[in-house]
């Protein structure tokens, strides 16, 4: 029987939660990397590994990997730092991915490293050099509140010279050719603030993509919720329904391109659940209409959040969602967000939630 | 022989690396270098490019704060410390 793996990144340190295909029980293992701060802990489907980006406050950015499933780890940062002349400091490593056994890693201050040799060792592969916007996040004294960094990375299926980057605060860039050039994929998106560039200076918070076309992406934006029927090529705003405009996490379904799910939250400086009541939105019709989803989940006083990699779905016919929470909580629904349970509790504040389905 | 005495936040990640460990060096620098020959990677646990030591890592030598080109003697006792941040 196959076994689904919850990996999950928390302020302090990597959890895994282990169920078989029922996804009823869960076993819950950690914590892993020392308690550091884990952003993003993702799976290798063809090395069998875990890597989690990791950022200590005293001992600095580093990629942990687990070969064998949490069992064993080590970390390495062996060239995973920008040159100290070039005036780029390496603050965060923030969000991985992984294709064919090659490894990105996204950066702050903006950049991509990439590793061939499983984490052993990573070498610079782009800042984004000369796209617009870029004069901005390469000067320090332009950081905003929470920094500029690379927040998310994302293959394409096919052509693995191709994936996506969101420059947080800046947008979403598309490269061809493994980062030789790039292309900002923003047209249509809303922002409601002025842009020295026309194609850029958007609040991209989450990017995901139907697993059955790949033309059909969704994205949560700080203002909106948007979709792409042409791969990212243009974008048209599907907010209408939702209680909030403005939310971090997002999931596509495993197996139907027009059903999405999402977790809006107060725009504010709280960022939690509207009204203190816990609930995913989710869409069948590609975002012409919302339904409010919270069996099981918390109704009163619930003021959590959820962060932008905080939401995954695995691939199994019935298909699971899960959602952490900054307060800890783990949810999760095999019945396409009709009922939720909690499957675990007292985590350090989770920053995000990636599932595996191991044969 | 100075008497380096490292964080316990370090000793975890590298392994046989112990808390106390006498190392033969002529400055701070060269006694990182040193450790680092043993246990690869473990500069980059305690500097930033440059190489600097990292904001929140503090070194003392006979109990006074110390670079990275403090001169070490026979004897000199350094400690490596996790400064209090965080929470």
């Amino acid at each position: 029987m196959p076994r689904t793996l919850l990996l999950i990144g928390t302020r302090k340190g990597c959890f895994l939660l282990e169920s078989d295909a029922d996804r009823r029980d869960w076993a819950l293992r950690g914590p892993f990397c020392e308690g550091w701060p884990v952003y993003h802990a993702v799976h290798d489907p063809s090395s069998g590994a875990i890597y989690a980006a990791a950022a200590s406050e005293w001992h600095g950015s580093a990629v942990w990997r687990s070969p064998d499933l949490g069992e064993t780890w080590s970390l390495s940062s062996e060239g995973l730092a920008y040159d100290a002349d070039s005036g780029r400091k390496l603050s965060k490593v923030s969000t991985l991915a992984v294709k064919n056994g090659r490894v990105l890693v996204g950066v702050e201050a903006p950049g991509i490293f990439e590793s061939h040799d499983q984490g052993e060792t990573w070498s610079l592969l782009s800042t984004l050099a000369g796209q617009p916007g870029s004069e901005m996040w390469d000067d320090p004294a332009n950081q905003p509140p929470g920094h500029l960094g690379i927040s998310a990375l994302m293959f394409d299926d096919e052509e693995p010279s191709r994936f996506w980057a969101i420059v947080q605060g800046v947008g979403l860039f598309e490269t061809p050719d493994d980062a030789e050039s790039w292309t900002p994929r923003n047209k249509g998106l809303r922002a409601d603030w002025p842009r020295p560039h026309e194609e850029v200076g958007f609040c991209v918070h989450k990017l995901v993509r139907s697993p059955v076309d790949g033309d059909r992406m969704y994205q949560q934006n700080h203002v909106g919720m948007h979709r792409t029927d042409d791969a990212a090529h243009t974008w048209v705003e599907i907010t209408e329904g939702l209680p909030t405009e403005f939310g971090f996490a997002g999931a596509t379904h495993p197996h139907d391109r027009d059903t999405f799910y999402v977790i809006p939250l107060d725009p504010g400086h709280g960022r939690t659940m509207p009204d203190g009541h816990a609930a995913v939105w989710r869409t069948r019709d590609a975002g012409e209409s919302w339904q409010r989803l919270d069996r099981g989940l918390p109704q009163r006083d619930a003021y959590v959040g959820v962060l932008r990699e905080g939401m995954a779905v695995d691939p199994y016919d019935d298909p699971g969602l899960y959602f952490g929470t900054s307060t800890g909580q783990l949810f999760a629904s095999t019945d396409e967000g009709e009922s939720w349970n909690q499957i675990a509790d007292y985590l350090p504040a989770i920053s995000s939630v990636e599932v595996a389905v191991i044969e | 022989m100075a008497d380096v005495r490292l964080p316990g936040t370090l000793t975890p990640l590298f392994s046989g690396l112990t808390r106390r460990t006498d190392v033969d060096a002529r400055t701070v620098r060269e006694a990182i270098e040193r450790l680092n020959e043993q246990w690869p990677g473990l500069r980059d646990r305690l500097c930033e490019p440059g190489p600097q030591l990292r904001r929140n890592i503090h070194v003392y030598v006979d109990r006074e704060r110390a670079a990275l080109d403090t001169p070490l003697e026979s004897g000199s006792r350094v400690d490596v410390i996790a400064a209090i941040s965080g929470g």
